[in-house]
């Protein structure tokens, strides 16, 4: 047996982002030992990039804002896929949730009575998004990061040991989670410094390991995200709901083609920025869809009113859900109506004067300047769809975010499934992986209480196969280099499970998935373990290859367009998918699809919509419950 | 337009390394990064860098490039003459593990001694009341994306190993002075505890860390400056005297 670095805390937390943090505060707070581990340094986990802000019904700006109108904006931006007790617990706890953030030290931006301001976004009725400019990411990380610091101090004054209740592993990557009768008993990894093995003796992990936008060439998403809290938790036996809903982002950069796919944010467009076409039409006004025509506006002239007077005009197209801007975008393109580099314009310049732009987009305004050398003040910027979330993730109860299948595997934030249906608004992400972290951080404790002190160990002969797993790659010699298959996963995913997508095209990328499955396997990489970039994108590979088969195989049964999830073949909307989960589970080696029925959703929740909405994504059946319309 | 750079880069651990020469392709609006990776993919796939976000967010992927401290992510090609040389070595004021990479732990050590935001007692979660006016000074610190170069540039430390226990560096001291000027942080002696405690008092003003943040902050003027001047403020302004003394809160002692 290697000798190797162990360690037996109460929770594990694995990534160090806003979910993770926040799962990790929860669980000192309850009296717990608690692991934090990242793939990178602390404070650089993808939250940071988060720029627009946190959605939560607080009502500083509109007072007629409250949780059931934030409710009723997330199940239709998801196309009432949701889970309705996660969008329900979302709307009900964010302003809680942000508020005890200024206690931790967060200095938001203000409205004039001293209040935490809030800015219109994407699908949201009213200024719903507690925001700092628009670096809000960063805000919240940093509050968190401060915060655990505070709780160590006083541990440190309490017990002589700052990290006697929280130890923060850095750059450390999680291969494997073990398990007995069903149950977690710890989980294994290594430091990507050193290349030296780790392992976790625990009866509690939370998986706050982020997305997998790495599986797309085109992404807004860092190198971290390679979906390893979704492939650990289908090896462990958990499952994940719904991974056929990507969201592409509409507005990605799209030149100088090296930082292709970096994010724009949609505060461009909810400060007043709207998208052009090379004929410099406003084109988004062809795009409204059915179900949302009501709450948009049809006149340049009616769109523009509703910034200074919300209450009394309907809102600018350009702030449609992701989904609906980004295929418009997409459509104009095809259309030949696209810019030289193959976006459209983002134009704010022409909408805002200089200093309100440096002001409210400082982020923004230094972005384009330092890489494109393009001055967001005086030009228009260019800008096209980017492989941003996955609203898919591990399936989980609500209220506990425990998975119903592994005791004692909680998920929260990106990689937790369910909360968004099959399209997330803006800003409902920063608010999400603060309820559900905190609740993934009770929940652990809770479960550790139920189940007493009993301690668990990890079976010795599964963590000697782990690490042999691990060190494959290097034992390995003449075999291929993991970023040939990397960039060939990449092309599959973009160019055949994409934006638009159909079964032909999938059932092709199933198989080509399934040949550079076969690759992986004979991956070599030169070197050493001591921070070897080679090794570590080889043992992500393995994650990568699982989440992009769930992805195409769900895509492929899903025979409808929703959201994220678009079929040119099925190209509406069915009521009898509304219905449908798509569970993916694996033995570690291959993906199976089951369909499993949506919870119904609760009468006192339903009549918060009008029938006549809810007829557009329901069969009749569904809304018997609810009382006739009135004419 | 693309063409082959002349790049040397730095190779090796803490103990022995040197500069390795390459020839790479460019191609149009590419940043240093970008070439590191391509490094990575096609001749050295062990080379180790440390990055994230690639947008200069995240403040990771720091390193010296012709000597001068900046964000790879950050650094255009185009900045430089296609017949030049281009040498990046890894921050010179840490250790190295490798390659490009770093020990940044100094930081993170730094960071964990500096007493945390104090609520005040009296304000209930949802109740907190600034004006935007008051937020900003301190968030222009709060801007910080961590990237340490500022601590990197620092003469005081960066051939100064023996200076580093007493000395926390530009970082903390922006950390501190957001504090101090956080309008409803319940402490007072943010200022007596960066003299006393940060060494405050090394720093002799050469804004070389101000030359070097990515985010702009006027590290110098906005922070170390007015955090030096409290001594001066509380015994000479004879309005900020009285006033401390009618609102006097209890002393601490800065110690944690």
């Amino acid at each position: 047996m290697t000798q190797i670095e162990r360690h037996s805390f109460d929770v594990v937390v694995m990534g160090a982002g806003g979910a993770g943090l926040r799962a990790a505060i929860e669980a000192r707070m309850m009296g717990k030992s608690v692991a934090i581990i990242t793939k990178s340094l602390l404070g650089k986990a993808h939250t940071v990039m988060a720029e627009g802000g946190a959605a939560a019904a607080m009502g500083n700006v509109n007072s007629n804002d409250n949780w059931q109108v934030h409710f009723r904006d997330t199940m239709r931006g998801g196309k009432f896929l949701n889970n309705y007790r996660m969008a329900e617990l979302h709307a009900k706890e964010s302003p809680d949730r942000i508020w005890e953030l200024e206690t931790y030290g967060a200095l938001f931006d203000r409205t004039k009575d001293g209040k935490i301001s809030q800015r219109n976004f994407g699908g949201h009725e009213y200024p719903r998004l507690a925001h700092v400019g628009d670096r809000t990411g960063l805000e919240l990380i940093r509050t968190m990061q401060q915060k655990i610091i505070s709780l160590q101090q006083d541990d440190e004054r309490e017990f002589g040991d700052g990290e006697k209740f929280i130890k923060v592993f850095a750059e450390c990557s999680i291969q494997e989670i073990f398990t007995k009768d069903g149950a977690v008993t710890g989980c294994m990894g290594y430091f990507r410094e050193t290349g030296d093995f780790i392992a976790f003796d625990t009866a509690a992990i939370v998986l706050a390991t982020g997305g997998i936008g790495k599986a797309y060439r085109v992404t807004s998403n860092s190198w971290e995200y390679t979906g390893d809290g979704h492939a650990l938790a289908m090896r462990a036996g958990g499952s994940l709901v719904n991974m056929e809903f990507l969201q592409f982002h509409p507005t990605g950069m799209v030149w100088p083609p090296s930082v292709k796919g970096i994010l724009v944010t949609e505060s461009v467009r909810g400060d007043g920025g709207v998208l052009k076409n090379s004929e410099g039409k406003r084109f988004m006004f062809d795009y409204v869809p059915d179900v949302f025509r009501k709450q948009y506006a049809e006149t340049e002239e009616e769109a523009d009113r509703w910034y200074t007077d919300a209450d009394n005009n309907r809102r600018p197209p350009e702030l449609l859900p992701r989904d609906e801007v980004a295929r418009a975008i997409n459509s104009e393109v095809k259309a030949g109506r696209g810019t030289p580099n193959g976006g459209v314009y983002l134009d704010i310049a022409s909408r805002l004067p200089a200093e309100q732009i440096l002001k409210r987009l400082p982020s923004m305004y230094h972005q384009f300047k330092e890489l494109a050398d393009v001055d967001i003040t005086k030009e228009p910027m260019e800008v096209g769809p980017t492989c941003h979330y996955v609203m898919g993730g591990v399936e989980t109860i609500p209220d506990t975010c425990a998975s119903p299948y592994v005791q004692g595997l909680f998920a929260a934030g990106e990689v937790g499934g369910g909360m968004h249906g099959s399209n997330r608004l803006g800003g409902n992400s920063l608010s999400d992986l603060l309820v559900f972290g905190r609740r993934a951080g009770l929940g652990a404790a809770e479960y550790l209480d139920s189940r007493g002190g009993a301690a668990v160990a990890i079976d010795e002969a599964d963590l000697q196969a782990a690490i042999d797993a691990a060190l494959a790659p290097l034992n390995a010699t003449d075999g291929e280099t993991p970023y040939t298959i990397h960039h060939d996963l990449q092309a599959v995913m973009g160019d055949l499970v994409g934006i638009i997508r159909n079964a032909d095209e999938v059932k092709d990328a199933i198989v080509k998935l399934d040949a550079l499955k076969a690759r992986a396997k004979n991956v070599s990489v030169a070197g050493d373990r001591v921070f070897n970039p080679g090794w570590h994108l080889a043992l992500d590979l393995t994650n990568l290859l699982l989440i992009s088969e769930s992805v195409a195989k769900a895509a492929l049964i899903r025979e409808e367009s929703r959201g994220g999830h678009t079929r040119d073949d099925f190209p509406t909307m069915d009521p009898k998918w509304r219905q449908v989960n798509l569970i993916c589970k694996s033995d570690g080696t291959a993906v199976e699809v089951t369909q499993q029925p949506v919870p119904t959703i609760p009468t006192e929740l339903l009549s918060l919509f009008d029938r006549a909405e809810l007829k557009k994504y329901m069969t009749e059946e569904e809304l018997t419950a609810l009382p006739e319309e009135k004419n | 337009m693309g063409y082959k750079a002349k790049f040397r880069v730095y190779r090796g651990d803490g103990e022995q390394g040197g500069l390795e020469n390459y020839e790479v392709d460019v191609n149009e609006g590419e940043v240093v990064l970008d070439i590191i990776h391509r490094l990575q993919a096609t001749q050295t796939p062990d080379l180790a860098v440390r990055w994230n976000c690639k947008a200069g967010k995240c403040g990771s992927c720091s390193a010296e490039v012709n000597g001068k401290p900046r964000l790879l992510c950050m650094t255009r090609m185009s900045t430089f003459e296609e017949n030049e040389t281009i040498t990046v070595t890894p921050m010179r004021t840490f250790p190295v593990i490798r390659d490009l990479v770093t020990n940044v732990s100094f930081n993170y050590t730094k960071a964990r001694q500096i007493p945390a935001f104090a609520p005040p007692a009296d304000i209930k979660a949802g109740d907190y009341r600034m004006q935007q006016l008051d937020v900003e000074r301190s968030q222009e610190f709060r801007k910080c994306i961590e990237c340490f170069l500022c601590q990197n540039t620092c003469h005081v430390v960066r051939d100064h190993e023996e200076n580093k226990e007493a000395f926390s560096g530009p970082r903390f001291f922006i950390r501190a002075a957001e504090l101090d000027m956080h309008p409803l942080d319940a402490r007072t002696d943010r200022k007596s505890f960066a003299q006393a405690e940060q060494g405050l008092g090394m720093c002799n003003i050469t804004k070389c860390c101000t030359d070097v943040c990515p985010e702009h902050i006027k590290i110098t003027d906005n922070a170390i400056i007015p955090m030096k001047e409290r001594v001066v403020d509380t015994k000479y302004d004879p309005v900020v005297f009285i006033g401390k003394i009618l609102r006097r809160k209890p002393r601490e002692t800065g110690k944690i």
